[in-house]
């Protein structure tokens, strides 16, 4: 097993459990940690893609540039999961004031008691 | 129906395992760079003298998807601002009820958070050079946001100032970029200003300014929006 095949295990693994969680549970805080995994399998599946083995992360201090097309992996999926996580978190935050506000509304967390759009 | 329910998660989630089991096992890792991985490695050092590929990619070849994406944040930070006024709660009642931090937490925080404070900023300012940036460090300014709010939980930080730097870094970063449409390449180009020794901090252009201004964005709104979180009601 190489590290990029135990990465992308471990990623696609995360994103099974954290639907699993987000789908079963019924309460939001914890549908909310399911999110907050998966999120975290989809980053660490991106990354594992961009890695090349036997290079070097993509910034030039020890590489020269000119060899830096021999020597670093694939910078773009770095930079995408930079995105990435900084919109998971903003839809966390989002979520979690949408949930503060549910419990404000009716003092209950529990998914099931707020059938107000269910048909 | 609770099982039922259970069950049909299941299902779905051994087929979605299986999707992702034909991608994993007939996964082949890459031998070299695709095409446009291949032009910034060879080109970022030249066109933009950053050291960090990572930094180059996100601030200048990509500027334009970074600008939006700070807006995304921008817009989050209102909302959830937004959500959470009704239920904010009255001034001074702010962590009313909760136990006081204790010397441990207050002393550690005066002397802690300005060096955490120190460190965004040097992480922000060098992140053309290293792993880091604008995100990373505003991150770590904002960390140092809520251990002021941990140490005195009625503290309320001046809106008025977190706002006046949220709005002046974003307007300064569209300011720049509409420079870079004039008088360089494009929006948002790096080449406005020299681009300097390769290596060096005062390098690379416009980036180090672009990335202090997106530290202190971010920072100012995951502080704000902490501070929201913060200041509602205890749901008592």
């Amino acid at each position: 097993m190489s590290m990029t095949s135990i990465a992308l295990a471990t990623g696609f693994a995360l994103i099974l459990m954290g639907l699993y969680g987000a789908l079963t549970h019924r309460d939001v805080i914890r549908m909310i940690i399911g999110f907050t995994i998966a999120d975290a399998g989809v980053n660490i599946v991106l990354v594992a893609i961009g890695v090349i083995t036997g290079r070097e992360a993509p910034i030039l201090d020890t590489i020269a540039p000119a060899e830096a097309a021999q020597r670093i992996i694939d910078p773009v999926p770095q930079a995408l999961v930079l995105t990435a996580i900084v919109i998971g978190l903003g839809v966390t935050a989002l979520m979690l004031a949408y949930a503060y506000r549910l419990f404000r509304f009716r003092r209950s967390l529990d998914i099931s008691e707020y059938r107000d759009l269910k048909w | 129906m609770n099982l039922a329910r259970n069950t049909i998660v299941v299902v779905l989630l051994a087929l979605l395992g299986m999707a992702f089991y034909t991608l994993f096992a007939g996964y082949v890792p890459d031998e070299s760079l695709n095409i446009s991985a291949l032009y910034y490695a060879e080109n970022t050092a030249a066109e933009t003298g950053a050291q960090n590929v990572v930094a180059a990619i996100i601030v200048t070849y990509r500027g334009l998807d970074t600008l939006g994406e700070v807006t995304v944040l921008f817009l989050t930070a209102a909302i959830v601002g937004l959500v959470l006024a009704e239920s904010r709660a009255p001034k001074k009642a702010a962590g009313h009820g909760i136990l006081p931090p204790g010397e441990l937490l207050t002393t550690g925080a005066r002397l802690l958070v300005p060096m955490i404070l120190l460190f965004g900023a040097y992480v922000f300012i060098n992140g053309h050079l290293t792993p880091g940036g604008g995100f990373q460090g505003g991150a770590i300014l904002a960390s140092g946001a809520i251990l002021m709010l941990l140490a005195d939980p009625g503290k309320r930080f001046s809106h008025g100032l977190i706002s006046r730097i949220e709005s002046i870094s974003g307007l300064a970063y569209v300011v720049i970029g509409v420079i870079g449409a004039i008088w360089a390449g494009g929006f948002l180009d790096n080449a406005i200003l020299p681009l300097g020794t390769f290596g060096s901090l005062a390098s690379a252009g416009a980036i180090p300014l672009i990335y202090a201004l997106i530290g202190l964005k971010v920072g100012a709104e995951f502080s704000s929006m902490l501070q929201s979180f913060e200041e509602t009601e205890d749901a008592a």
